[in-house]
């Protein structure tokens, strides 16, 4: 075990490991800058647990037992009986030429198969079926993936199907989102492609790694959803490649674990002491300290995407990032909403770098004055 | 946003009191409101639930599905609220006026009806329901009833009307709301209809802050919809729809109906007295002079959209045809443009956004030249000339056109622009709206040391060229589109 994992697993301590997933690795992406998350997810800790220790818990992306019970049915009709459903999805929607096929059950055998091994199994098919010139299609349902992140391997457990078809790779995304009229909610699209996006990438690293070519792997992702109000299902092609320059640049971008732990003391710990329950025990004012010392990156679309968006909400609360990211722009330079009110109203004088903004809210605010003044 | 917005979200943080962004209220209210409060069944697409409908904050409809997986109960949902709208659209269509007294005078209603929903994804439901019941057929093997179709082609109506910046047809409540009020937090959380409301209507006696974090507790406070919150559907709902279906007899069956309809109804309720909150809120708000033109717009829609349907018309295609997009898109923009300029030339806080960006600037006047007189083509005309002095930063240039909007939208030209030690001078020659006199009429031109505004947005539309008919669809736009002729498939389409 390398260093780095070491002082991950002292962060975490004895807390079960939450692993990573497309959803939080896209919600990292969204904000690279946030150490706080960095560091968490780097050590698999379960951020929702330290919200609850906290005493703010927020729920995300908590989905209604209802819609998962169907989006669970969903899936089992696309899959059933060899994915016929699917294959018959590739041919007349996708209009793949796909003759026969084999089915590759990457699903675990049971319940004590560990994901080290299911990962290597995930490789060794993924990789000869890369190498072989078979003119058959090949599904892999369920393969376990991992991607570098930080520095570190993250693995992956994607709910998909990998598809290869002469020498292309494709990603099956099922979700349970209907398309109606050809015509999908933006941000369930958006959401999807991110996620898509994690996986090629993660797959095409994977390839590179085993010296195979890495473009084996379609930046095209097939998307099978409901069609219009029904639970029939239809396949459509999603372009990821913008989110994928976008992943790679924001991984790229992304500060390494272990010079982030270099800043940290050496006995640092975030482990919530979880009882026998499951609930977090640790004072939570000393849990707080801890959780403190890495900083966070707030904006308001943390509390739909990050357990620790009201946390972090509450510690900049009074600080402009609070009102959402125009605002912040808009009032570039000033960092809490009292200094911006006291300049706006003349009580400050504004430093170097706030004269423009400065200005500008004055102006504002004089004008707001004199057009409310004159009806009240 | 604008600074101006920003600036108020600041102001009311610090303050913790929500701020006013416009002095009037640019939407017209009804003086008999429509609320519409939708829940649907979490993972289907558009699966009702229930709804809380009508005109009455006292006494609300209440249509629950007895079994929201049927397709039959759907369909007898859509009937139920069709019976809700259906009616009170009627009624208001059969109160008409002439618009003027000539003869070219046309008959419009007096009032037309107004729908509000909590939120933009209620607006989402309305259209998604009617794109699901108006195609279907009214007779044959999958005949539903004629309401129920006529339900849809409504429905589909009012969330197209909803795209208008103009609208007053189909309202969300929070965008409404968030349009005359800044509260001190992101517009993220503003979408939750309990937090935005929490800032301006605290519950009595209970300070905004906490206000705020009950209103973000989904037990406490259900979400505005038309999705549930999943801990209810975990807890409640999950276990009531598992005994509907195992329910043998129909007592046993209405019994667990019974349970379900007071389960959605605390859901809803809340959320219900929320938008009537809201909506009496803004009706104190002193409505912006532009107001009820606009609304008379509104009414002459309504009138001939009725008609159209009256007379056997068409539900509207699944797709819009080349041209029709052509023609909304252009409606979009214009309403939208015109929209715009009648908010800035009503309300000082909306002209004080343009001023702050230089499209706009307020000053007094220094000196006039009321009688000023330029040759024209065959004889001298009237052309004052204004000189403005003014504080503001501005960004505008020579031979630009401003528009006064004390005066109407008075059109008057930059003639020059000199930089002063404490501002601008501006030079302006006035060009219209005095009359047809060699002297101006009195008050068309701004006297000395007059306060005045101008801007560069205009309220005027330009006429463009008429729109080729349906058959003269050129080949750029794909040539006459064929005829959406309603189509079995439609009319069987799954609900499941």
């Amino acid at each position: 075990m390398s260093v780095v994992d070491e002082r991950l697993n002292a962060l975490r301590g004895a807390a079960p490991r939450k692993p990573h997933n497309a959803r939080t690795l896209a919600a990292l992406a969204a904000n690279p800058g946030c150490r706080r998350r960095t560091l968490l997810d780097a050590a698999g800790i379960d951020k929702g647990q330290i919200a609850e220790g906290l005493g703010v818990r927020i729920s995300i992306g908590q989905m209604s037992s209802i819609a998962i019970a169907r989006g669970k049915g969903f899936e089992a009709k696309v899959k059933a009986d060899g994915c016929a459903e699917l294959l018959r999805l590739l041919r007349e929607h996708i209009g793949l030429p796909v003759p026969e096929v084999h089915y590759h059950d990457l699903n675990p055998a049971d319940a004590d198969d560990r994901i080290t091994s299911r990962l290597r199994r995930s490789q060794r098919a993924l990789q000869a079926s890369a190498e072989s010139n078979e003119p058959t299609g090949t599904l892999f349902d369920h393969p376990i993936l991992q991607l570098t992140v930080n520095g570190v391997q993250v693995r992956i457990e994607p709910d998909l199907i990998a598809f290869k078809l002469g020498n292309q790779f494709f990603i099956v995304e099922i979700k349970s989102f209907a398309i109606l009229d050809g015509t999908a909610d933006s941000g369930k699209v958006a959401a999807a492609a991110q996620q898509s996006a994690v996986y090629v990438l993660a797959m095409r690293e994977m390839l590179q790694t085993a010296g195979l070519d890495p473009a084996m792997v379609s930046d095209q992702v097939v998307l099978v959803c409901p069609k219009d109000f029904s639970n029939h299902p239809v396949a459509e092609l999603l372009d990821v490649r913008k989110q994928l320059a976008t992943l790679k640049r924001q991984l790229d971008r992304m500060e390494s674990v272990e010079s982030l732990l270099r800043l940290l003391p050496p006995d640092l710990s975030f482990d919530p002491r979880l009882d026998a329950a499951g609930r977090p025990t640790r004072d939570p004012q000393e849990l707080a300290a801890a959780i403190f010392q890495v900083t966070a990156r707030y904006s308001p679309e943390c509390l739909g995407a990050c357990e620790l968006g009201g946390v972090c909400r509450a510690e900049v609360s009074g600080m402009v990032p609070v009102l959402g990211r125009v605002v912040r722009e808009d009032l570039g330079g000033i960092d809490s909403i009292k200094e911006a009110v006291e300049l706006a109203t003349g009580l400050r004088e504004p430093d170097a770098g706030q004269q423009q903004a400065a200005d500008l809210l004055r102006r504002a605010y004089g004008m707001r004055e004199a057009a409310l003044g004159a009806v009240r | 946003m604008t600074v101006l917005t920003s600036l108020a979200k600041a102001l009311a943080a610090y303050s913790m009191t929500p701020q006013q962004l416009t002095v009037y209220r640019h939407l017209h209210i009804s003086s008999k409101p429509i609320v519409i409060v939708p829940l649907t069944l979490a993972g289907e697409t558009n699966a009702p639930l229930a709804a809380m409908v009508g005109p009455d904050r006292a006494r609300p409809t209440l249509i629950v599905t007895r079994q929201p997986r049927d397709r039959a109960e759907r369909i007898e949902f859509a009937g139920r609220l069709a019976s809700e709208l259906l009616f009170p659209i009627e009624t208001a269509a059969q109160q008409t006026q002439a618009t003027g007294a000539g003869p070219n005078a046309r008959v419009r209603v007096v009032d037309a009806p107004q729908l509000w929903v909590p939120n933009p994804a209620g607006i989402e439901f309305v259209r998604t329901l009617g794109r699901m019941t108006r195609l279907r057929f009214i007779e044959g093997p999958w005949a539903v009833p004629k309401k129920v179709r006529d339900l849809g082609i409504w429905l589909t109506w009012f969330a197209e009307q909803a795209e208008f910046a103009d609208t007053g047809a189909l309202i969300a409540a929070t965008q409404a709301i968030a349009a005359v009020w800044a509260t001190g937090q992101s517009d993220l959380e503003d979408g939750n209809l309990a937090a935005q409301m929490a800032w301006l209507a605290p519950p009595e006696g209970m300070d905004v802050a906490a206000a705020v974090s009950r209103a973000e507790n989904p037990q406490l406070c259900p979400p505005a919809g038309p999705s549930t919150d999943p801990t209810f559907d975990r807890l409640f709902l999950e276990p009531a729809l598992r005994d509907l279906a195992t329910a043998r007899t129909p007592a046993a069956h209405n019994a667990v109906h019974r349970r379900l309809t007071a389960m959605v109804e605390e859901q809803m309720r809340p959320t219900w007295e929320l938008v009537w909150t809201a909506i009496d809120l803004l009706r104190d708000v002193p409505e912006a002079p532009r107001v009820p033109k606009r609304w008379e717009q509104q009414r002459d829609r309504f009138t001939s959209f009725h008609r159209y349907v009256a007379d056997g018309g068409r539900p509207q295609a699944k797709r819009d045809s080349a041209g029709r997009s052509a023609h909304r898109l252009a409606e979009l923009e214009q309403r939208m443009a015109a929209f715009e300029a009648q908010r800035a030339y009503d309300d000082p806080l909306v002209i004080a956004d343009h001023r702050l960006t230089g499209e706009a600037f307020a000053g007094h006047v220094v000196d006039v030249d009321a009688a000023r007189r330029v040759p024209g083509l065959r004889r001298n005309v009237l052309r004052p000339m204004v000189t403005v002095a003014t504080g503001d930063q501005i960004h505008l240039d020579v031979g630009q056109h401003m528009y006064d909007p004390a005066r109407n939208g008075q059109q008057a030209v930059i003639e020059s622009v000199i930089e002063t030690e404490d501002g601008w001078r501006i030079e302006l020659e006035l060009q219209n709206q005095m009359g047809s006199g060699l002297t101006a009429k009195p008050g068309s031109v701004p006297a000395l040391g007059e306060d005045v505004t101008y801007t560069s947005v205009t309220e005027t539309f330009v006429r463009r060229r008429p729109w080729p008919t349906r058959d003269e669809t050129p080949w750029t736009h794909g040539g006459p589109p064929p005829d959406s002729t309603p189509v079995v498939e439609d009319a069987a389409e799954d609900w499941s």
